[in-house]
Formats: C-alpha cells, sequence, structure tokens
C-alpha cells in the first residue's frame, strides 16, 4: 500500500499531488495491478486534507482507466502505465547509476550533477517538441 | 439534566448532609436529657418558689450548643443562597461552560427549569430538616419568657426558614445571573438577604396580622419605675410599666390616664423627695390609671409563620420566573 | 441540493456597534466549509448565531431548515466546539461522557468510548487537567457522538501546537468521511483552513466578503502585474480587489469569470492565502493608508 504526501507550498492543487503519485507509484512499480489504494478514510486521516479532494482524484484515475472503484471494497489498480514494464527500466537504471558514479569521479558535486541532469533533460525536452 | 445537576451539586449536598447528621446526633444524644432538666426543674418552679433560679440554671445548660444553634439558624439559609443559588448560573457563565450545556440537545428552559427545581428543592428540604430538629430540641427553651413569638427566635423556628432558604436560594441565582461571575454574586446575595430579612423582621412582621390592642386598669405589679418628667412635661408624672403576658410579642406599652391621654398631670402628693415607694405606689394605684399594651399573643404563632413564610416563597418565585424570562431572552 | 445554513441579510449589534451586518449566504450541504477572517470580524457571532447561543438583531437564519435551537430535536443535529473548547474542568472524561449521553437522545456511546479509547484519554482524568490538544479532542468527541447532520466548530485549533492541530484535524475530517458530516470551521489562519475546506467564507469587518467553492474561487481570481496603470480603466466583468504600485508597476488582485485577454498583463495564480489578504487589504485600505501617508 502506498502512502500519500502533500506539499502545501508547491502551488499545485492537492488532487492533482495525488493523482501525480499514482502515476509515478505505478511507474516505479511501488503499485501493480490489483493492488488496493489507500481508503479515502486513510489518506484522509494522515494527510487531514478535504475527503473530495481524495475522490475527485480516485475518480480522476477511474476516468483514465488506471484503477477502478468497487463498492464497498476499495479503489483497485486495474492496470499499469505501459511505459515502463521492470525489463525495460532495470538496465536503465544501472546506466543511471553507472553515469552518476562517472560524474562523481570527475569532481563535481552533487548541486553541480542535478542541475547539469536537469538542464539536459529540459533542453532535450524543448529540442523534441520544437523538432515535433 | 438530573444526573447533570445532581453531578454539580455533589460537593454541596454531601457537604450540607454531612453537617446535618452531625447536628442531628448531638440533638438526639442532648435533647431528651434538657427535656427531662425542664420538667424537673423549671416546670415545677411554681411550687418550688425558685423560679429564677431553675430558669437562669436551665437556660446555661448546652450552652455552646445553644450558641452553636442560633448561629448555624441565623446562617443557614444565608449559605444556602451563596452556595447553592449564587453558582447555579454565574459558574457556567464565567467559565464559558454554557456554550457546551446549551448546545446538546435540552433546550435552556429545560437546563434551567431542572438546576432551578432541584435544587431549590433540596435546599428547602435541607432548610425544612434543619428547623424540623432545631424547633424539636429548642422546645424547652421555648416555653420560657417570650419564646418563640420573640421576633429572633421566630425567624429561627417553624417554616419560616424553609421561606428564606428559597428566597436565599433565588436570590443568589438572580444575582449570578445578571453579575455573570460567582464571587461577587455571593457577595451581592449576602447582602440583600441580610438587608431584606432584617428589614422584613424588624418592621413588616408584626403587622402581618392586626395586633391585638389591650387596655385594661392599670397592674400594679407590672409597674417597675415611677418619676416626673419625660415626653409630656417636666412637672408630669412618669409611669413605666413591664408588662408580662407569656408567649406574647410585644410591641409597645403605656400608661394614660381614665380618659387616655398619655400625659398624666402632676405627681400626687404622697409621691414627694420625703415619701416612700410603697406610698407613692399607692397613691398611682387610686389614680385610676389604664395600661395600653398591643401585642401579638402566642396563640397567633403559626398564622404568622404561615404568612410571612408564604410571602418569601412568593418572592422566590418571582424571581425564579424572572431567570426563567431573562434566561431564554437575554443571555448568550 | 438542500442548504445546510441559510441567512437573509443577518445582523446582531451590541449596543451601538454591529458585530455582523448584512449577511446573506447559502451554505451547501456536505461541505467543509472554511469562514476566515481576522480577530474581532464577526466569525463567532455568526457561529453563535448558527447554533442559537445568540438572538439576531435583523434578519433571519436557518440550520437544517429550522430556526437554530427552536426544539431539542434541531439542537440535536447541530454539533458545536466553542471557542477554547470548554468542559467542566471539575468532571471527568467519563463523566462527561455520562453528560453527553443523558443530555442527547441520539448518543452513540460506541463512538463516543471508541475514540476516547483510540485518542489514548484516562476516562478517570479530570477535564482541567487535560492538555490544550487534549480538551480539543474530547469537545470534538462530545460534539460527533450525538450524531449530528452539522458540525461547527469556533476556532477549534487555533490555541494549539502544530501536532495537536494536525491531529484535530485528522481526526475530523476522518469523523467526516465516517458520518458524511457537513461541517462549518473558522480560523483566522488560511493555512488551517487550506488543506480541509472544500467552501470557504470570508468575513471581514462584520460582513462577507466573498464567498463560493475554493476551486471556484481559485479560478475565478487572478493576479495582475504590468506597467504602471490606472486599476479604473480595466474592462467591465473584471473586478479589481486590491491593488499596489511602485513608480513603474502596478499589481493587481482581480475577479473575473472569464478569462483576462489583455496581452499588457501577466496573469498568474493566486493562493488562497493571498486571496483572502487582497480582501483583507480592500477593507483595511480605506482607513489606514491615509496614516501611514501621514508617518512618511
Amino acid at each position: 500500500m502506498i502512502e500519500f504526501h502533500l506539499d502545501a507550498h508547491s502551488g499545485v492543487a492537492p488532487y492533482l499531488q495525488l493523482i501525480h503519485q499514482v502515476r509515478q507509484a505505478l511507474r516505479l512499480d511501488l503499485l501493480s495491478e490489483g493492488d488496493q489504494l489507500p481508503t479515502v478514510k486513510d489518506v484522509v486521516g494522515r494527510l487531514a486534507i478535504n475527503p473530495n479532494t481524495v475522490l475527485k482524484a480516485y475518480r480522476e484515475l477511474e476516468y483514465e482507466g488506471l484503477v477502478a472503484a468497487r463498492p464497498g471494497l476499495g479503489t483497485f489498480v486495474t492496470r499499469t502505465l505501459g511505459d515502463g514494464s521492470p525489463a525495460t527500466i532495470a538496465p536503465l537504471r544501472r546506466e543511471l547509476q553507472r553515469w552518476l558514479a562517472k560524474a562523481r569521479r570527475t569532481g563535481l558535486d552533487d548541486e553541480s550533477i542535478e542541475a547539469l541532469m536537469l538542464t539536459t533533460f529540459r533542453s532535450a525536452t524543448e529540442g523534441e517538441e520544437n523538432i515535433a | 439534566m438530573i444526573w447533570l445537576t445532581w453531578r454539580q451539586f455533589r460537593a454541596q449536598t454531601v457537604a450540607a448532609a454531612s453537617l446535618l447528621a452531625l447536628l442531628a446526633i448531638a440533638f438526639a444524644v442532648t435533647g431528651p436529657q434538657l427535656a427531662h432538666l425542664y420538667d424537673t426543674t423549671v416546670a415545677t418552679c411554681h411550687t418550688q418558689h425558685d423560679c429564677p433560679i431553675a430558669i437562669n440554671a436551665f437556660q446555661s445548660e448546652d450552652s455552646f450548643l445553644q450558641s452553636l444553634v442560633r448561629l448555624v439558624m441565623l446562617a443557614a439559609p444565608a449559605l444556602i443562597g451563596i452556595f447553592w443559588g449564587a453558582p447555579l448560573i454565574a459558574h457556567e457563565l464565567e467559565a464559558g461552560t454554557q456554550r457546551l450545556a446549551w448546545t446538546q440537545s435540552v433546550t435552556r428552559l429545560r437546563w434551567l427549569a431542572v438546576k432551578l427545581g432541584l435544587a431549590g428543592l433540596a435546599s428547602m428540604a435541607a432548610a425544612g430538616l434543619l428547623s424540623l430538629m432545631v424547633t424539636w430540641w429548642s422546645g424547652p427553651f421555648d416555653r420560657i419568657g417570650a419564646g418563640r413569638m420573640d421576633p429572633s427566635i421566630f425567624s429561627e423556628r417553624g417554616i419560616v426558614p424553609v421561606g428564606y432558604a428559597a428566597f436565599a436560594f433565588a436570590l443568589g441565582v438572580t444575582a449570578g445571573l445578571l453579575i455573570r461571575r460567582t464571587v461577587p454574586a455571593m457577595a451581592v446575595t449576602l447582602a440583600v438577604f441580610a438587608a431584606v430579612v432584617s428589614g422584613f423582621a424588624l418592621r413588616v412582621r408584626f403587622h402581618l396580622l392586626p395586633p391585638v390592642r389591650l387596655v385594661s386598669a392599670l397592674n400594679m405589679s407590672w409597674v417597675t419605675q415611677t418619676g416626673i418628667g419625660g415626653p409630656a412635661g417636666p412637672n408630669s408624672l412618669l409611669v413605666s410599666i413591664t408588662p408580662n403576658v407569656p408567649g406574647a410579642w410585644i410591641s409597645s406599652s403605656q400608661v394614660t390616664t381614665a380618659a387616655g391621654s398619655t400625659s398624666l398631670g402632676p405627681p400626687p402628693p404622697t409621691c414627694g423627695a420625703n415619701s416612700t415607694y410603697s406610698a407613692c405606689t399607692a397613691a398611682i394605684g387610686r389614680m385610676h390609671l389604664r395600661q395600653v399594651i398591643i401585642y401579638q399573643p402566642g396563640s397567633r404563632f403559626w398564622a404568622l409563620q404561615w404568612y410571612e413564610t408564604a410571602i418569601y416563597l412568593a418572592l422566590a418565585l418571582a424571581l425564579a420566573g424572572f431567570c426563567v424570562w431573562w434566561v431564554r431572552r437575554r443571555v448568550s | 441540493m438542500t442548504a445546510v445554513l441559510e441567512a437573509h441579510g443577518l445582523g446582531r449589534r451590541y449596543r451601538r456597534r454591529w458585530a455582523l451586518s448584512d449577511c446573506t449566504l447559502k451554505i451547501p450541504a456536505g461541505q467543509v466549509v472554511g469562514l476566515v477572517g481576522p480577530n474581532g470580524a464577526g466569525k463567532t457571532t455568526l457561529l453563535h448565531l448558527a447554533v442559537g447561543l445568540l438572538q439576531p438583531t435583523a434578519g433571519t437564519i436557518e440550520v437544517l431548515g429550522d430556526r437554530p435551537a427552536a426544539s431539542p430535536a434541531q439542537l440535536a443535529r447541530v454539533g458545536f466546539v466553542a471557542q477554547d473548547t470548554p468542559t467542566y474542568s471539575g468532571l471527568t472524561v467519563a463523566d462527561h461522557l455520562r453528560l453527553g449521553a443523558h443530555l442527547n437522545p441520539g448518543w452513540d456511546a460506541r463512538t463516543a468510548s471508541d475514540r476516547i479509547e483510540r485518542l489514548g484519554l484516562d476516562p478517570r482524568q479530570r477535564a482541567g487537567k487535560l492538555s490544550g490538544g487534549q480538551r480539543a479532542q474530547l469537545a470534538l468527541t462530545l460534539a460527533l457522538a450525538k450524531k449530528p447532520g452539522l458540525l461547527i466548530l469556533d476556532e477549534p485549533v487555533a490555541s494549539l501546537d502544530p501536532l495537536a492541530r494536525r491531529e484535530f484535524l485528522q481526526s475530523l475530517m476522518e469523523a467526516v468521511v465516517d458520518q458524511g458530516l457537513s461541517v462549518v470551521l473558522s480560523s483566522h489562519l488560511v493555512a488551517d483552513l487550506e488543506r480541509a475546506c472544500d467552501y470557504l467564507i470570508v468575513l471581514i469587518d462584520s460582513r462577507v466578503q466573498i464567498s463560493g467553492e475554493v476551486d471556484h474561487l481559485l479560478g475565478t481570481h487572478h493576479l495582475l502585474t504590468g506597467p504602471r496603470r490606472d486599476p479604473a480603466r480595466l474592462p467591465e466583468g473584471q473586478q479589481v480587489i486590491s491593488a499596489s504600485h511602485t513608480d513603474r508597476q502596478t499589481t493587481l488582485t482581480v475577479r473575473s469569470e472569464g478569462p483576462i485577454h489583455d496581452p499588457a498583463w501577466v496573469v498568474s495564480k493566486i493562493g488562497l492565502e493571498d486571496l483572502v489578504l487582497a480582501y483583507m487589504s480592500r477593507t483595511v485600505g480605506a482607513e489606514r493608508r491615509p496614516a501611514l501617508e501621514v508617518q512618511r
């Protein structure tokens, strides 16, 4: 069972944050098909947020076809996000770990590595968008 | 609501019950002995010609308990008002707990009615029980002299203490409601209660029933003082009497001429500087003077008790009604 | 949808001052409603009118379809936790539950004792010896166990430390899920309400400034920044809530149902706290600014 957290100052609506965390959990294999999402009462009891927020997030996920609500039982995952099966993710992760080790050996500190990764990612994404 | 009232007044109720129990024990131990002593010494004192001695000796029996009883009967109704009445509403308003009590599923009217009713009845019952015990125990003492018609004794016997308790309680509740603080309400209750009760006893009680006006020939055995001067003039005869009407509450006694004037005229010649007391009194006896005594006879004890109690109960009810009206309309 | 609370021109006066004036509201059911405003704005007055602790001086108010405190049945439908959570300091926790059981026909003893146990409160502890957070939880238990349809809370977490505050709100939200309650919650801090509320009422200077669903409010209020300009020249349908100017730049908080197309403005979203602050500065501005000018 995953646990939600809320960033009150991110400017992102709470229900969107919940949706994002579910999708991320699906991507990282923390949630698989058939797993139950935390009940509305559990989420609300931990985060002290409005139940309607949780319901809205779960409804949106259901609309996207990722989860299904079973009355009286809870809300369950119906499909994972196709883009990342364990087989494809694992080698990518290993490659990334190797690159990180290499970056550290050159003497870069954590902040510089993070900045490098983010700027490269952003410019690459923008580049793709420009092309597309 | 009944449970809550009991729980909130538990401490006061237990304290009152304990005090009553202690007093009951003291009375049970000393009462029968006192009655027996009275029967053997004072009741027979006329035949033994030692009344003043017997009465004096009797009246100094159990003097500590007597003083305690007087103190208790004096203080009890006022204390009931202060400790049962004043906190009833004031405590809630002070602590703000009315915001809890008035948002349960009980209306304000029911809340107040139960509290007033239960605590009011309890105070009256306590006062009644106390008065019952004290009236029984003091029986022998009250048969001496003016006894129970004496103004201060009257307030401590029979059923008037019940009326006082009800009035003090209602007064306490009202003060607490208007002042909204317990301690100031207690002080105000005490002050107003004392003023009303003493004022009533001094000025109103005697006139609850039209007093008896006895006009008769001067009873020479009642004369206590003769002289010259006084309000009628520097040359006027002055005669003072101390009437002895057993069990009566005497308001005033005067000596008048046969025609009814308080100005007795010049003293008889035999009451000059060279005469004897007995010659003077004999001369006065021949003047056909009269005495005017205004009093309430002892037989009216219970009638006066009922009237006074009724008045105090009516006052208590009026105050209670005011409280109910005020709480429903005005308080927040 | 039925309204849990309806007020028309509601007002309450103390001697010469109007603590609340011209209040017209229609609060829908099934929501957690936040009542926000600075101290002295009239929040407590409004809530006390809603539970029948006060009588209106003007206007009308209806709660769950009936006059407040009109009957024992109406009283049973509304739960109330007053400011500073008053409890009887001489009575124990268990005594308080007994009080609830005796004074409320709809009392659910099971819910009450379960909650007390889960909260770890000692039934034999006197309420006067409890911490602020524990007293607040006790008061909440009393209000919840009578199974109301509407729960009203007056600044319940104002004097609590952050942990107690969080625990109280968690507890409250769980109860909302469990019992399907409607809640009206007041606070002078927007942060307290932001997580929990989906409907907001802004009360400033004894008047309702704005009210509505939080999503709708956030969607219709915008922050506009741009070159220095006179706010009076904005088009129809766009209402300026607050404005601040430097010599070159103007920043406006604007309320508008439709989108804003003027390219001279940079339009950004506004957070709930800033929204409320904008309304507060609008009301305060007229009285306070002249004094500041003089000081400068």
